[in-house]
């Protein structure tokens, strides 16, 4: 799966160069090049760290526009369940589903109807397949490209089940082409996400040749406009036609309790240096095998943490617990029944797996990569290893790297380069001594020397003694 | 990113070697070795599924002597075709080696179990992980001046 699409932009104008962002992106993939920040997107998984991080709001998460919607003869909005913890509570569910709609579709599908389908169907898989575990959520695409850049062992590992969003763009597509008669292909179902990751997901997805959903516009730049028309809408007290489970998918266990099981341990594990770790550990073979389903979600909190929200997510939690009376406690039996016979007929199936990506090599030749890596560490024993930030790489081990690569110099390490002047300074110094006997300048030259000796001699706090015997060597 | 040609040098054989410290008793970090010859080889490029495997017998011998030795030192060989490893520590030693490759049969102290490593598969694992499996080992004993378990582990890049 190629990235067809990267939906985060680097605003130029606000980007100082402060080297924030580089040390905590997951897969080192950003630089600093001649003072601005680069995000390289090949191995950006959109994870939104540099967005939390920037104290300049420099990345700029993008969604698709609202224009694209004119495209279609008929248009349904799918809000993500997040969507439910950004509004007051004395709106109900009816009320913010119709704000929603009036802002100019067709008609609303609530993913969380298809949330509560989806959990159904990830409780038939794992019965049917315990001994393939621990079995990785596919619903987060930041993690899904986590998996496939940095671990793709596990990709074997994904669970098969489409997400939550495609099932509701494939569900309302079927729905409306039966029921009004309207060709597929112009109908466009609009997804309102929480995070930028969904946007490219839309356009490259992982388990489909080509999604079912149309475009994805953001929470935050609807969210005025939904917040102005909820007052003007009349209050309907009966309940959205997801249950809690489907509601709970947006924040952090809700799949968990989806899925739970007295037959197996399912965990929930959300925050993506979290979820690095945790990926480390079942590659080596650390976890513990008893567990079967991990619900992983790259934002703290689960989607009602991502960029594209505006409540506090801490907040938004709670508000969906006090929401749950406003939501159908279960599906009936009737409606659970329809979903297993759809499972056994594969409708809630990938149709492709989640490919390993090998972004992280140094080279495509083996060889080569040996060589680079080699005069790589030869040249990072040099560097101090403090990992400072300050040559623009995330490590100085990257730096070595780029240096092997012609892309960087040691100069660019300031403590090569203060190590540098210090050394021409000590020669400089050597040289005006030499003084020629004619000339009377003792005084002068001894008050250079001290001035001189004082700057050579004197180590940066944050090495310690050891570089003094380095630069002796 | 733009990528220059890299100069060769006269010495054209391509090798690269690493060196780690273990340090026992600190679990919280255990695995760090092993990690890093991970991170390592994905730079590399060797395939995913290999690098799984050579990670988790590196992981496992790792582990042995954390448990067992308290301190060794792990080195790696990486060249196209293979990855040599050595693990050798100047712990107890395994007086029975047979009995120590059945599946299940640990000698870890409790506190470890509890913790949930030495489950008894650590050598099997090793064994199924690789292509050549090579252990020495010499048990504490009055005249003996050697002691410690040395294990050599060779996968090959097919």
């Amino acid at each position: 799966m190629e990235n067809k699409s990267f939906s985060i932009f680097l605003d130029r104008k606000r980007c100082t160069g402060c080297t924030n962002c580089i040390k905590r992106c997951p897969t080192e993939a950003i630089r600093v090049r001649n003072g601005k920040a680069k995000i390289f997107a090949s191995r950006c998984i959109e994870c939104g760290e540099c967005i939390r991080i920037c104290p300049h709001s420099a990345p700029i998460p993008q969604a698709d526009k609202r224009e694209n919607i004119k495209q279609f003869k008929y248009t349904v909005v799918l809000p993500d369940p997040a969507v439910f913890g950004q509004f007051k509570l004395k709106y109900t569910p009816r009320q913010i589903l119709a704000a929603v709609a009036a802002l100019g579709f067709d008609s609303v599908y609530e993913v969380g109807r298809a949330a509560d389908a989806v959990g159904i169907a990830l409780q038939e898989f794992i019965k049917e397949n315990r001994g393939g575990g621990p079995w990785i959520s596919s619903a987060c695409p930041a993690v899904i490209r986590l998996i496939q850049v940095r671990f793709p062992t596990l990709t074997e590992q994904i669970l098969p089940i489409l997400s939550p969003i495609e099932v509701a763009a494939r569900q309302a597509k079927d729905e409306i082409s039966q029921r009004l008669g309207i060709d597929r292909e112009e109908i466009g179902c609009f997804y309102l996400t929480p995070c930028p990751s969904q946007v490219t997901a839309v356009k490259s997805p992982y388990h489909l040749e080509r999604s079912h959903v149309d475009g994805a516009l953001s929470i935050s730049s609807l969210y005025p406009e939904i917040r102005d028309l909820l007052p003007k809408i009349k209050n309907q007290d009966e309940p959205a036609q997801a249950t809690v489970y489907g509601l709970k998918w947006c924040r952090t266990g809700g799949q968990t309790l989806a899925v739970l099981s007295e037959n197996y341990l399912a965990v929930a594990v959300d925050g993506i240096h979290n979820l690095h770790k945790l990926f480390e550990e079942i590659e080596l073979g650390k976890f513990d095998n008893n567990i079967n389903f991990i619900e992983c979600q790259c934002c703290q909190g689960g989607c009602v943490g991502g960029p594209f929200t505006i409540e506090n997510p801490f907040v938004a939690r709670v508000l969906l617990r006090q929401r749950q009376t406003q939501f159908r406690p279960k599906l009936d039996a009737g409606e659970a029944q329809e979903i297993q016979d759809r499972y056994h007929q594969g409708y809630y199936r990938a149709e492709k797996k989640a490919e390993p990506l090998p972004v992280m090599s140094l080279r495509k030749n083996i060889a080569r990569a040996i060589d680079v890596m080699e005069q790589a560490e030869k040249i990072l024993s040099q560097l101090p290893g403090l990992d400072c930030g300050s040559c623009g790489c995330p490590t100085c081990r990257i730096l070595a790297e780029d240096i092997v690569c012609g892309i960087a110099t040691e100069m660019d390490c300031y403590f090569k380069l203060r190590e540098h002047v210090q050394f021409l300074a000590e020669q400089m110094l050597a040289l005006a001594l030499k003084v020629p006997p004619v000339t009377p300048v003792q005084y002068q030259i001894m008050q250079t020397q001290r001035e001189v000796l004082k700057f050579a001699k004197r180590v940066p706090p944050v090495l310690g003694k050891q570089s003094q015997k380095k630069k002796r060597g | 990113m733009n990528k220059k040609k890299i100069e060769k040098t006269a010495d054209t054989k391509h090798k690269i070697a690493f060196a780690f410290t273990i340090e026992g008793n600190n679990f919280s970090s255990a695995g760090e070795a092993s990690i890093r010859l991970k991170h390592a080889l994905q730079h590399i490029g060797y395939p995913a599924l290999l690098i799984r495997r050579i990670a988790v017998a590196a992981y496992e011998a790792e582990m042995n002597i954390i448990i067992h030795a308290h301190r060794g030192v792990m080195k790696a060989e990486i060249t196209p075709e293979t990855v040599t490893i050595w693990a050798e520590d100047e712990g107890p030693g395994i007086p029975n080696v047979e009995l120590a490759m059945q599946e299940g049969y640990s000698t870890a102290p409790d506190y470890i179990r509890e913790m949930g490593f030495g489950a008894g598969m650590g050598l099997p694992n090793i064994k199924r992980c690789a292509d050549i499996f090579d252990i020495k080992t010499h048990i504490e004993k009055r005249g003996n001046i050697e002691k410690g378990t040395k294990i050599k582990i060779v996968i090959y890049n097919k």
